[in-house]
């Protein structure tokens, strides 16, 4: 896995509430057999009329919010199916961070272990987000903060070990391999 | 912290699986009892697994069976299925035969009297017990909270890693108690309590948290409505829904097949007694909703916190964007009623609502009554076991008599993967779970409602209170 330390972009604006991974990805296309390319299927019906063309009034079609790789979302991002759909399609389209001021449970956790970073940020950071869209941020793992080059900043929580894997291009399956020992302790005593 | 510190039911289930407690560093490892799988989120994950030339640790500890791209029409064989499935839902359904085979894994194939949607057979086998830890990669894992089990939805990727190791990481979750007091009244059913809690607390406010239902309403539910009510539990943003396990709850279970027998049947029971919060016990949240006065609830939106009393109005969308924009889809007016609304589809089926007692339900408002014309009821058992008892009862001549379709069980019309889909701009009423945008096919509009309220619309072929076809 790429290693992420810290990168800017430019973001894109979303501000629908509570974006269901439905949309996110709808459920036709979960019989996929790869995550490869899938970033196609990014929010379908959203960005693709009936015939299929381009919807040109779709944030994601504007020529500005081509190559941003920093969504800026409305409040509880990611909610609804646990589908890992949902992050790798975000990822195969050119996403690293997605910006809101919460996230599902399961998405979150499944944005994590693909590269995907979600940020939470306060309110007031977020409706500035919001309503600036195409500004450049930079985001800094590392050092959990998000700043804007006008003078927005904020630090934001994620769960340790998973800063600690994406920073170090570690898959988070081997830790738990390593600990065989107390799995079969623990299996030892059912 | 102190051994003797009072325990909720939930922490209890936690601590007796940690096998590597958490630290600032590290989440906990959490050993998992049980692992569901189904075709559509395990193929990458066997993929991993193949790719890092890792094995099952524990196949017994997997159960399998396909359910969500799975046609409803009658398949004997595999061969059949190239008629009537898709080439994506059917290669997937191949891979799944495969990878169970080349695993180790027992599955609930097309063969098997026992295949349904994984939420359905893992209490009917009696493979969901109080006390188990138990994931899949399906957000509707919650159901199983019902038993007293913390249950709940996981990726793909930690798919993987429970096939390789049984474990899971986590961090430990918060934890929520919903009091329910007071007693049903007739036509208002269990999802209309669930649904009721989705209003209240809105679509996030279960988020970090596992939820403990609670209160004198809950005795007085069967584990069936218990079941309903702890599926949508992640509706309203929370991982798991659990109910202390109970004397209905040791009733349900006793005697199937995966419960243990004899003496140790005994022991489980005793075991089992022990798994309620202890008095004193401390929650991080408490929410009250009064059962008394609940009324059939519909939503009116596109997620299941838009939900309201089927005799009001739909609600001002106060100037909220995203609010408007889901009236706007739904075709719906502020001030307006959802009551008489002409609806094109009615869906009774899905891991919420397509149990025994759900078809029940339908079934007294269906009988002697014909589905309104030009209206399209489809029925979905959950299993082939519940699809068997129903007809035993006979609620498939019921169903048949007044037009609606009768089907094999699987997700089915919930997310429309098997073809079973709601047609461009058609509004349904559907028993399932979630109402976003495009959920049952691209374009389709969804009102979700219990089994009754979806009944009593089918044959009057408008949104319809279940309350005027009197006791029910």
């Amino acid at each position: 896995m790429e290693r992420i330390i810290k990168f800017s972009s430019k973001t894109v604006v979303l501000p629908n509430e509570d974006v269901d991974t439905d949309q996110i990805i709808p459920a036709r296309f979960l019989t996929l057999p790869s995550k490869e390319g899938i970033g196609e299927c990014l929010f379908y019906d959203w960005r693709f009329n009936e015939s299929g063309q381009p919807n040109k009034d779709f944030i994601l079609n504007k020529e500005e919010s081509q190559n941003c790789s920093v969504l800026v979302a409305g409040n509880n991002f990611g909610c609804g199916s646990s589908r890992e759909h949902a992050p790798w399609a975000l990822v195969d389209y050119g996403f690293k961070a997605i910006v809101s001021t919460s996230f599902a449970d399961i998405f979150k956790n499944n944005s994590l272990k693909n590269g995907l970073i979600p940020i939470s940020v306060p309110e007031e950071m977020h409706k500035w987000l919001i309503d600036n869209p195409g500004v450049d941020v930079m985001i800094d793992l590392e050092n959990t903060l998000i700043q804007t080059q006008q003078g927005h900043e904020s630090s934001f929580p994620v769960e340790s070990f998973s800063r600690y894997c994406l920073m170090n291009g570690i898959d988070q399956l081997g830790y738990i391999l390593s600990q065989e020992t107390e799995i079969t302790k623990h299996e030892n005593k059912l | 912290m102190l051994n003797n510190s009072p325990k909720t039911l939930f922490e209890k289930i936690w601590d007796q699986h940690i096998v590597v407690p958490e630290t600032e560093d590290t989440p906990a490892i959490l050993y998992i009892d049980l692992h569901l799988i189904h075709e559509v989120t395990t193929p990458q994950a066997f993929t991993q697994l193949k790719e890092n030339n890792l094995s099952v640790r524990a196949p017994d500890k997997v159960l399998a069976t396909m359910d969500h791209s799975t046609p409803t029409v009658p398949i004997k064989t595999i061969k059949d299925l190239d008629l009537v499935a898709e080439s994506g839902p059917a290669e997937q359904i191949r891979d799944m035969i495969k990878n169970c085979q080349d695993f180790g894994i027992e599955l609930y194939g097309f063969d098997s009297d026992h295949r349904g949607i994984v939420h359905v057979i893992g209490p009917e086998l009696g493979a969901t017990q109080p006390g188990r830890t138990m994931v899949c990669g399906d957000s509707h894992t919650s159901t199983h909270g019902a038993f007293g089990a913390l249950a709940f939805g996981i990726g793909t990727t930690e798919v993987a890693h429970v096939l390789a190791t049984q474990c899971l990481l986590q961090r430990k979750p918060k934890t929520l108690a919903v009091n329910l007091n007071g007693n049903l009244n007739n036509g208002v059913s269990a999802k209309d309590i669930i649904l009721k809690i989705i209003g209240t607390i809105g679509v996030d406010g279960g988020t970090g948290h596992v939820i403990e239902y609670r209160g004198d309403t809950i005795s007085s539910l069967s584990l069936e409505e218990r079941m309903t009510i702890c599926n949508m539990s992640i509706e309203g943003g929370a991982r798991a829904g659990m109910f202390a396990p109970d004397e209905a709850t040791f009733e349900y279970l006793e005697g199937r097949p995966m419960v243990p027998k004899g003496d140790d049947w005994h022991d489980a029971v005793e075991q089992w007694k022990q798994l309620v919060s202890d008095k004193g016990s401390v929650f991080d949240k408490e929410v009250d909703i009064d059962v008394d006065s609940l009324k059939p609830m519909v939503t009116f939106g596109t997620n299941p916190g838009m939900v309201m009393p089927i005799d009001s109005e739909v609600p001002d969308h106060k100037g909220n964007h995203s609010f408007k924009q889901a009236l706007d889809y739904m075709k719906v007016e502020s001030g307006k009623p959802l009551l008489q609304k002409p609806i094109d589809v009615v869906f009774i089926g899905s891991c919420t609502n397509s149990r025994l007692s759900d078809l029940k339900d339908a079934a007294e408002i269906l009988e002697g009554r014909k589905v309104a014309d030009g209206v399209r009821a489809m029925i979905v058992p959950g299993s082939q076991a519940v699809k068997a008892e129903a007809e035993t009862i006979g609620l498939d001549k019921i169903f048949l008599e007044s037009g609606a379709e009768w089907r094999e069980s699987g997700c089915s019309m919930c997310l429309g993967m098997n073809g079973d889909t709601v047609g461009n701009g058609q509004l349904a009423v559907s028993t399932s779970n979630r109402n976003f945008e495009g959920r049952q096919g691209k374009g389709s509009r969804t009102i979700l409602a219990s089994p009754k309220t979806a009944a009593a619309s089918a044959i009057s072929g408008v949104v319809q209170d279940p309350r005027i076809f009197g006791n029910n």
